[in-house]
């Protein structure tokens, strides 16, 4: 009886759980994904952190 | 590989691409064994149904206190040792406490509705709780205020030093003054007061809730590794167009 009489707080307590940690994970993959297209673009024109000839010698 | 080599963010990268999709696995492995045993605690006979909030609500809190102890090692390190790691290990851990506070306010709101009839009341632990989550907001505000990444993380730094007077606070708050908020019961001289029928799940669940952490911790780590290639790019780009 006491179960059904709180049971909204409990879902809602759990949804917010859901809510944040999709959140997160969702913010780093995203993040991750904006990084590694942003060095993509950048490399391919030809900006390096290394100069040209460091970089082909490795 | 030792721990001081991953000091150098090229091999931090190489390790945290090796233990990231392990670290995930394990974390889905651990919360989906947690839940169900969480699903099968039964109802406190006081409380009834309403205690399986906490299972949520007590990782939360940890975790939140938790963040920011290491984020006050990390300031340690940007202002005493200089590791390179260390403001990267800052900034990137404060969007996580930020997270995990909010949500040990919001599922202990909801949790005291029906055990204390109100969602919110000034009592200790809950302010310096909500303090906590305005530092977090705070420190996010100043990295992203200042431009210069190793000037905002000595002032992140600063900030997190004394931001960490408020941890001792949030702990002993319900020892120090007469709260709503009900004493220790996990961590306590004399033992836990929890049944091992609750109290199991409970720390399974923090077990995941801290596996969690951990992996996006260091993928938001590397995340920040790579913007800060691409700040310096960008900085190469434009000296060479002047």
């Amino acid at each position: 009886m006491q179960a059904t009489a709180h049971i909204e707080f409990i879902v809602a307590a759990y949804a917010a759980g859901v809510v944040v940690v999709v959140a997160l994970i969702a913010w780093v993959m995203l993040d991750y994904r904006l990084q590694r297209r942003i060095l993509a673009e950048l490399e391919t024109k030809g900006i390096s952190r290394r100069p040209a000839r460091e970089s082909a010698d490795e | 590989m030792r721990i001081s080599e991953l000091a150098n963010p090229s091999r931090f990268l190489r390790a945290a691409n090796l233990a990231i999709p392990w670290l995930g696995g394990a974390t889905v492995i651990v919360f989906a064994f947690a839940i169900y045993r969480a699903m099968l605690a039964p109802d406190d006979y006081q409380q009834g149904a309403t205690v399986k909030i906490m299972f949520l609500h007590v990782p939360s809190a940890w975790l939140g206190m938790l963040c920011w102890g290491l984020m006050t090692i990390a300031a340690l390190g940007t202002l005493v040792w200089r590791h390179p790691l260390a403001d990267v290990t800052a900034k990137a851990a404060a969007p996580l406490g930020a997270a995990f506070t909010l949500l040990c306010l919001v599922t202990g709101s909801l949790w005291g509705r029906p055990e204390w009839g109100t969602y919110w009341v000034w009592d200790a632990r809950l302010t310096s709780e909500l303090i906590l989550f305005l530092l977090y907001l705070g420190v996010i505000a100043l990295w992203r205020t200042v431009e210069d990444p190793s000037r905002a993380a000595r002032a992140v730094a600063i900030l997190t030093l004394v931001g960490a007077i408020d941890l001792p606070i949030i702990k002993f708050s319900v020892d120090w003054w007469n709260t709503l908020h009900q004493g220790a019961s996990v961590f306590r001289l004399g033992g836990s007061t929890i049944d091992r029928t609750i109290l199991i799940p409970l720390l399974l669940m923090a077990v995941a809730f801290t596996l969690l952490f951990v992996t996006l911790l260091l993928a938001a780590m590397r995340n920040e590794i790579l913007r800060r290639r691409v700040r310096t790019l960008r900085l190469l780009q434009a000296s060479a167009a002047g």
